[in-house]
């Protein structure tokens, strides 16, 4: 099969869609490669680079668009480019197929197949396809850089001869891959990062990049991040407030902003409010990466930088991956070619759409003359869904407060069961034994009760030693041999003499234990 | 009056021996309460040396001399690591005791029963006491010395085999004679119906066959419990020693025995219900020996275990912010305390949030770890109970479970078949990463397969643990 890239015709697009690393990869898998005079020259590849590659140049668009049997594009087509597309041809594209019915409907039409990049699944095996990430991490990166040409500041922190400078302060919204591209880049040149995202689940990502997580004081059963495909949901009205509030709070002492909060299918959420511009510093830099999509700042202008009253420079640039068309376009490139071996199982140049594939189906939106967008759901799951914890029910003051009145009725109830039944017994012993008895009779009962009182609170790493002393103490039986030793046959001194003697043994050997054991705890 | 002060020493001697055991509920109040203890003893003795048993009270003092230097060295020689088979070996002398003062006093009284009124004046002084009572009395003194005699006799035999199985010396499995249960049973029975034959009789016959068949009873009891019920075991056998003396006070009429002894005896009764709880277990079926049968088929255990070196352990150490250590009582055997201490240090030196979970039934004693660990001068504030640290194994990076087994078994929290079932357990497995320092890859005491040793996130780092932890230690930097 011959793969062709056409000349972006966007203006300003710096991209292509082919390098000449790219193309050799593609001929090893069996394809041909055909490009555009020029259509690597703001990208800073040449066409004697294409050539030593072994791809074919030709010279206009037109001719390149009949030569090639899979076209490979950055850029959504024009509507000429789409014209060019015939029966049996391949496109391969970004294609913004939510909003391009009518080039989905002119390409089923023409019997073209056209394979949308921004469709391709987010799930692990689709990784290396997936060019919104690569676009996004190099967009995250320049937004900085473009922050950092607009600001007139240093980024890292400084004690000079010359006086002191305080580091930058910047301020990521939206962890998303080019946000996180975004802490990178600031961290690395010194700054002080905080980032804020929707899913707290990234938290652990933000402080792995070397950012402090900004946490807002509200709970709510977040939506799971999962379930979307790692993208960010609408978040309630409630949340938006406690987030624009803590916003408002960080606004004064930010220097940067770097807004990259999108909801896929939707307007940008306005994040960053005009009152928070007005409180910013002047000299202060906004970058909103969702320019293209309305902005997060209402004050942004889409492509064009510019300075509020305050002296706040808001950048609304849309073309940051452009803006690096060389790294942009070989990372795009490596993308296109991964989807292309995908397409080429066998690696001998012939092109087989599978659309039983997760990865192709999902990024395929025509084929065989049908739209076929939007696609089902991937079998796969692109990430595994957290289990949902179920929180234990938070109890009313007036149920909490029942529950205390029934757990105390309870315990009267069986401290009062417990008693009198042990004053029954008691008394029961007490009609048949003699006095004498019953006298020794309370003392046990009430050594009893006081043990159990007393033993309750004993720490529990303590056991131990607890055992130890009441083997020693238990060895109280001594008195009883003592006693007995004095009186009686030989017989009578013979044992009372042993029972001394291991008590001996275990009196001391008891409290010595202990107290060794006692001398080893302490603190730290 | 002798008796007077005798008296008033015994309830200064009671009032000192409750404040010591209600000064352990503390580390720092408890090394002042040994001191309550000692001090107490020395008065009851004391007193008792002046007063009523004035007999011999010289040779008397030389045994108590002799036995306490035997029990100096026994103290001071003792492993951290043996505690638990000198407190049962302690335990075997007292109940041995108290079948000597039972027997003593049941000489006693049946000599004096023989005398005629008027030759009861020059009798000592427990012989005088007895000759006072009254017919009801003697008999209920005859039930008193009876039980005596036997919880003591129970109480020599239990802490004799207790004793063998945690040093060793006796297989540790749960062993029963043929007939199981009914021997004990019927050995039970037998002591019944000699206390009736006791009580009418008084012979010495009946008697001598209650010792023999309470002598049985310990030691077949013992004998049918495993080597991890041991705690409960040994606080058991605290307990019964404990009645003991209080059934012999009763029969001597001495106050202050009945008082330390039900003090004693509590003491063990709640630490028995302790364990148990925390076993989910009931007493009774502790006592009568070994696990139950499950219920059902058990839960087959998939996959198999992973094994790392220390270099692995140690990398993953280097990057972990909060690790906690479970010890067992395989720390114990291989006295790795001190490994493990050290490892500690060098961990907290580093800035890294260390500590210990300890499982109220860890170890074969109740509070085993707490003691090695204190030995091998952990702080005792990072090391926490179970209830205390279980909520935070999710946020902790490295959990290392070394030398225990059925405490941070899952199949207590997912295998309702399994026969520990509902018993509480660390849940360790919850940690991002679990090690697990073990000799080899049988079962633990119990004999249960282990889920944890198969999951994803878990690492075996085979080997003794004092000699896995040497060579850990110096990769720690």
């Amino acid at each position: 099969m011959k793969i062709g890239a056409p000349k972006e015709t966007f203006a300003g697009e710096n991209r292509v869609a082919m390098t000449p690393e790219s193309a050799v990869l593609l001929q090893k898998l069996g394809h041909e490669c055909v490009i555009e005079s020029k259509a690597g020259a703001a990208a800073g590849f040449s066409d004697k680079a294409y050539k030593d590659a072994g791809v074919e140049v030709v010279k206009s668009a037109a001719a390149l668009w009949k030569a090639a049997d899979i076209v490979v594009k950055v850029r959504q087509p024009t509507t000429t480019e789409q014209k060019k597309l015939a029966a049996g041809q391949t496109l391969i594209s970004f294609f913004n197929p939510a909003a391009n019915e009518k080039g989905m409907k002119a390409a089923a039409d023409a019997g073209a197949t056209v394979i949308a990049m921004e469709m391709v699944p987010r799930i692990s095996r689709a990784q290396k396809m997936d060019a919104l990430s690569s676009m996004a991490n190099i967009a995250g990166y320049r937004a900085v850089i473009e922050a950092g040409n607009n600001f007139g500041r240093f980024f890292t922190g400084q004690v000079t001869a010359a006086g002191k400078v305080p580091p930058a302060k910047v301020l990521v919204v939206g962890a998303g891959v080019a946000g996180l591209a975004a802490i990178g880049t600031a961290t690395s040149l010194g700054a002080i990062t905080y980032a804020f995202d929707v899913r707290p689940e990234v938290a652990e990502q933000v402080e792995s990049m070397g950012a402090e997580f900004v946490f807002l004081d509200f709970e709510e059963e977040q939506a799971d991040g999962s379930a979307s495909g790692g993208y960010a949901a609408v978040s309630s009205p409630e949340f938006r407030e406690a987030q624009l509030a803590k916003f408002r709070e960080l606004a004064p002492e930010v220097d940067i902003v770097i807004t990259t909060a999108l909801i896929p299918n939707r307007e940008a959420p306005e994040l960053w409010t005009e009152d928070m511009v007005k409180a910013m510093k002047p000299g202060s830099v906004i970058v909103d990466l969702a320019a293209e999509k309305g902005g997060n700042c209402k004050l942004t202008i889409m492509d064009e930088k510019i300075v509020t009253d305050n002296g706040v420079t808001i950048i609304g640039y849309t073309d940051f991956p452009s803006r690096m068309g060389a790294q942009a376009s070989s990372l795009y490139a490596n993308n296109i070619r991964h989807m292309i071996a995908d397409l080429t199982p066998e690696k001998d140049g012939v092109i087989v759409h599978d659309m039983e594939d997760d990865v192709i189906r999902g990024a395929t939106v025509t084929h065989d003359k049908k739209v076929t967008w939007p696609p089902p759901p991937p079998k796969v799951a692109a990430i595994a869904a957290a289990p949902k914890k179920e929180k234990p029910k938070e109890l009313t003051a007036d149920e909490k407060r029942a529950a205390e009145a029934a757990a105390f009725k309870q315990e009267t109830k069986t401290q009062v069961t417990l008693i009198a039944a042990g004053a029954a017994l008691l008394l029961a012993v007490g009609l048949v034994a003699p006095a004498s008895f019953m006298q020794h009779f309370i003392v046990f009962v009430l050594a009893v009760f006081v043990g159990f009182q007393v033993i309750w609170n004993v720490a529990h790493s303590l056991h131990t030693p607890l055992m130890a002393v009441t083997n020693a103490i238990s060895s109280i039986i001594i008195l009883g041999a003592l006693t007995q030793i004095g009186s009686g046959s030989f017989l009578v001194v013979l044992l009372a003499a042993a029972s001394v003697f291991m008590t001996g043994i275990n009196i001391f050997g008891g409290f010595l234990v202990t107290r060794r054991m006692l001398a080893m705890f302490q603190k730290s | 009056m002798e008796f007077g002060f005798t008296t008033a020493a015994y309830v200064v001697a009671a009032v000192l021996f409750i404040l010591s055991l209600g000064g352990l509920s503390g580390q720092e109040s408890a090394k002042r309460a040994v001191w309550y203890g000692i001090v107490g003893m020395a008065l009851a003795v004391a007193a008792t040396l002046i007063g009523p048993g004035s007999g011999y009270w010289l040779f008397s003092v030389v045994l108590i001399g002799l036995g306490g230097m035997i029990g100096y060295q026994l103290a001071t020689r003792v492993q951290m690591t043996q505690m638990p088979e000198l407190v049962a070996a302690m335990h075997s002398l007292v109940g041995l005791a108290a079948v000597f003062v039972g027997f003593i006093a049941h000489f006693e009284l049946n000599r004096v029963l023989g005398l005629s009124g008027d030759e009861t004046k020059d009798l000592g002084t427990f012989a005088a006491l007895l000759a006072k009572k009254s017919g009801v009395e003697i008999s209920i003194l005859r039930v008193e010395l009876f039980l005596g005699i036997f919880i003591g006799a129970v109480t020599f035999t239990g802490s004799v085999i207790a004793y063998g199985k945690l040093a060793g010396k006796v297989s540790s499995s749960a062993e029963k004679l043929p007939g199981g249960h009914m021997l004990n049973a019927g050995a039970a029975a037998l002591s019944l119906l000699c206390l009736i034959w006791y009580f009418n009789t008084g012979g010495f016959f009946p008697l001598f066959l209650m010792t023999l068949a309470a002598l049985f009873i310990g030691y077949h009891l013992i004998m049918g419990i495993g080597g991890a019920d041991m705690p409960v075991v040994v606080s058991m056998l605290n307990s019964y020693s404990g009645w003991a003396a209080a059934a012999i006070g009763f029969s001597l009429g001495n106050d202050l025995l009945i008082v330390v002894g039900a003090l004693v005896g509590s003491s063990g009764a709640i630490l028995s219900y302790i364990m148990c709880k925390a076993m989910n277990r009931s007493f009774v079926s502790v006592i009568l020996g070994g696990f139950g049968g499950p219920a059902g088929e058990q839960m087959a255990v998939e996959g198999e275990q992973v094994a790392i070196d220390a270099d692995g352990v140690a990398t993953a150490l280097n990057e972990a912010d909060s690790v906690i250590i479970i010890p067992g009582y395989g720390m114990a055997v291989a006295q790795a305390q001190q490994n493990v201490a050290e490892l500690v240090r060098k961990l907290r030196a580093k800035g890294k949030n260390v500590r210990f979970a300890i499982h109220p039934v860890a170890g074969r004693l109740p509070g085993h770890m707490n003691v090695l660990l204190a030995e091998a001068k952990v702080p005792y504030d990072i090391v926490m109970e179970m209830d205390e640290i279980n909520e935070d194994f999710p946020d902790t990076d490295v959990a290392i479970v070394i030398g225990s087994n059925d405490i941070v078994n899952p199949a207590a929290q997912d295998d309702p078949n399994s026969p520990i079932a509902g018993m509480p357990v660390l849940e360790c497995w919850k940690a991002k990463q679990v090690f697990v320092s073990k000799r080899g890859q049988g079962t633990g005491y119990s004999g249960i397969e282990n889920p944890l040793f198969f999951k994803d996130n878990t690492r075996m780092f085979y080997g003794d643990a004092k000699a896995s932890l040497d060579t850990l230690l110096p990769k720690i930097d």
